[in-house]
């Protein structure tokens, strides 16, 4: 194992893939010489050439659908959008295209292609340049997404998501990019759809992904303190949904808490308290809890405030606990 | 089917008159290929007079455009592309697609939502597509397809073939953002693509003029950096010569063309529009030029064929039409829950 940066686990990801397959190519705003605006692509250039590491004009909607063109005749196109606030911009080319190019034409045509794009706060950026949205793409059949909260599950699953068939939203956390975690030295893949349990527990069981991993963790330490067993899921891919590893800890734990950064209403909290409630109200002793962002835009200077945290996932398992 | 054979050189002789649209002097080709332009125009026109006749009768789920008098665009452009090469089309994309191609009987089947139509009965008339053809798909969206055929472009060069893309899209479509995208990136980038502006004077029920100031989209061209080239859409020979053009240079690695072509569109946006936002005159005037009767006329003037032929032709095409509707009609709808294959991988 070695210890390596979010960005640079990432970077690893991409030299690795251009490396082992021609198709592969980069293509975003200042993805080359620069090396992305956070440093994802750093050195593409130089190892691979301008062939296959484009820098564009800023069009969004001209990035992604020439991604889809050429995913469509045989290329394995990686797109960096520069901040997940972005997507919308090129929302018709993800939405009507690209996520329905197979369907809509009956598997002759697919979509092999990945997008890269940056979302959540923590870095003071604002309104436009902080959002968390996976809710929105998760909600589309045709797109997988992802969004990594470690090192090693950041390079593993961009692996996977180039190889994949089906095109991939890798959603990045921009105030993750700079910690660190250990990674296998020696190649490795993270599959797709698979959660990752990182605390095993008893009494309640906690899902969430991306940067609230570790304020669930850290709160999972503040409860044990106080003799509550908490089990952490990180799902780490939302679509597919590792819908197995969910159900099998809440049969166990028997009460469910989802904590997203991203707003409360109409998050994937909300998904999974449903399927819960659908499938397996039975198991449940206490009602289900959801921690997420208020409904309001990121404020810019007050991301404290605004952000759910520890204490408020620990708050919410009180709730559930003392039911 | 009786698709014609190439016609002799010496029946395309120099004295041949002219088709009375065309306008440039010198502009027919002393070539092959007129029986051939014939047949396509005419397919598309059968064909869609045919799928209007059975949309009519409640036959074909959801609603369709067609493109009835606009023939001589999808198949001016599709006579200069081959196999290897890929065309994105448009809401109303029956032409460009029967034109670059595309088997009648899956497409059909498509139409009318069978399990063995070309995209298994999801997508209908808006959204045929065949990789077999090289038609990388009709699209719901006005203006979406630009950033794709980018890709495909893209991929050609990106691979060392010489293929080519040309995508269709409206006047409409010429004020979405995803054009100036695209023409940018593909002037920048000097991709083996021909933008394909079909200006049928009409974005669904509002007029060319009263939602731009310009009346040449070609003009926009410039602006990219990119010659833009407008030609008589309705004169197929016309067509032809500017997209032989556009594609030579895009083949030569030279980059993009955007080649207007003027025409009328003769029915209302989709079938069943009553069409009252259109002034009485206008729908008149448009149908006076008719690019297959123009050509006829031409064909048969300078020899090159008789009545009774291009009688025959339309006989057998009516003959081929029937079979794939009987085909499609008699084909069972996709199974229960079978959409769900085609979600993923
Ligand atoms: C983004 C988008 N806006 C509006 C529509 C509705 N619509 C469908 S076709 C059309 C007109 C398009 O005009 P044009 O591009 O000139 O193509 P034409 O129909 O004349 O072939 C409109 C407004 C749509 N399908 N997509
Ligand atoms: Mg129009």
């Amino acid at each position: 194992m070695k210890e390596t940066r979010y960005i640079k686990a990432i970077n690893e990801a991409l030299h690795e893939e251009m490396a082992r397959d021609e198709t592969v190519f980069i293509i975003g705003e200042d993805v080359g010489a620069p090396g992305g605006a956070f440093g994802g692509t750093r050195g593409l250039l130089q190892a691979f050439g301008e062939r296959r590491v484009r820098d564009t004009p800023i069009s969004e909607s001209a990035i992604v659908g020439l991604a889809l063109g050429a995913a469509m005749k045989g290329l394995r196109p990686v797109v960096e959008i520069m901040f997940a606030d972005f997507l919308p911009v090129c929302m018709d080319q993800i939405v009507n295209q690209i996520a329905k190019t197979r369907f809509m034409f009956g598997g002759q045509f697919t979509a092999p292609l990945v997008i890269r794009a940056p979302g959540g706060a923590g870095l003071n950026a604002g309104p436009q340049h902080s959002q968390s949205l996976e809710a929105w793409f998760a909600h589309i059949p045709g797109l997988k997404v992802v969004m990594p909260a470690t090192p090693a599950d950041a390079k593993g699953l961009l692996k996977s998501a180039i190889r994949d068939d089906d095109p991939v939203l890798f959603l990045e956390h921009k105030a993750l990019y700079a910690t660190s975690g250990a990674i296998p030295e020696e190649e490795y893949l993270v599959p797709i759809g698979k959660a990752d349990v990182r605390r095993t527990g008893r009494d309640v069981t906690i899902v969430t992904a991306s940067r609230m991993v570790y304020q669930t963790l850290e709160a999972a330490e503040t409860l044990a303190g106080q003799g509550t067993d908490a089990e952490v899921i990180d799902l780490r891919s939302l679509t597919p949904l590792d819908k197995d590893a969910i159900f099998k800890s809440v049969e166990k734990t028997s009460r469910l808490v989802i904590a997203h950064e991203a707003v409360k209403s109409f998050g994937i909290g909300a998904e999974i308290a449903a399927m819960i409630s659908e499938e397996m109200i039975d198991v449940l002793d206490a009602p289900i809890a959801r921690v997420g962002a208020p409904f309001s835009p990121v404020p810019f200077s007050q991301e404290g405030d605004y952000l759910p945290n520890a204490s408020d996932i620990v708050r919410a398992v009180e709730k559930v606990m003392t039911y | 089917m009786n698709k014609p054979q190439k016609s002799t050189p010496a029946a395309s002789s120099k004295a041949a008159p002219k088709p009375s649209n065309t306008a440039a002097a010198g502009a027919i080709p002393n070539d092959d290929g007129f029986l051939e332009l014939h047949y396509s125009m005419l397919r598309v026109r059968r064909v869609e007079e045919r799928l209007l006749q059975v949309f009519s009768e409640g036959k074909i789920p959801g609603f369709i455009h067609v493109s009835i008098g606009q023939e001589a665009v999808a198949t001016g452009v599709c006579s200069c592309l081959t196999p290897a090469d890929t065309i994105f089309t448009t809401h109303r994309g029956h032409g460009h697609t029967l034109a670059k191609g595309m088997e009648l009987k899956p497409f059909m089947a498509e139409i009318y939502g069978r399990a063995n139509g070309a995209c298994h009965g999801n997508s209908g008339s808006m959204h045929v597509a065949s990789s077999e053809a090289g038609v990388g798909g009709a699209n719901g969206i006005v203006g979406a397809g630009l950033p794709i055929s980018l890709g495909s472009a893209f991929a050609s060069a990106f691979k060392g073939e010489d293929s080519v893309t040309a995508v269709f899209f409206g006047d409409g479509a010429s004020n979405q953002g995803t054009f100036h995208e695209s023409m940018n990136l593909a002037a920048l980038w000097n991709l083996p693509l021909i933008f394909v502006c079909e200006n049928n004077g009409w974005a669904q029920f509002t007029s060319q003029k009263s939602y731009m100031k310009i009346d040449s989209i070609a003009r926009r061209a410039e602006g990219y950096g990119m010659p833009g080239v407008t030609v008589d859409g309705d004169d197929v020979l016309q067509v032809r010569e500017g997209m032989r053009a556009a594609v030579a240079r895009a083949r030569a690695g030279n980059g993009p063309t955007l080649l207007e072509c003027k025409t009328y569109r003769w029915f209302g946006h989709y079938a069943g529009d009553p069409q009252k936002y259109r002034p009485a005159n206008d729908l008149e005037q448009t149908r006076k030029v008719d690019c297959i009767a123009n050509f006829e006329k031409f064909l048969i003037g300078s020899g090159l064929a008789d009545r009774g032929q291009l009688d025959a032709v339309d006989a057998g095409l009516r003959a081929e039409i029937d079979e794939a509707i009987a085909h499609a009609e008699a084909a069972p709808a996709a199974p229960r829950g079978q959409f769900l294959n085609d979600v993923y991988a």
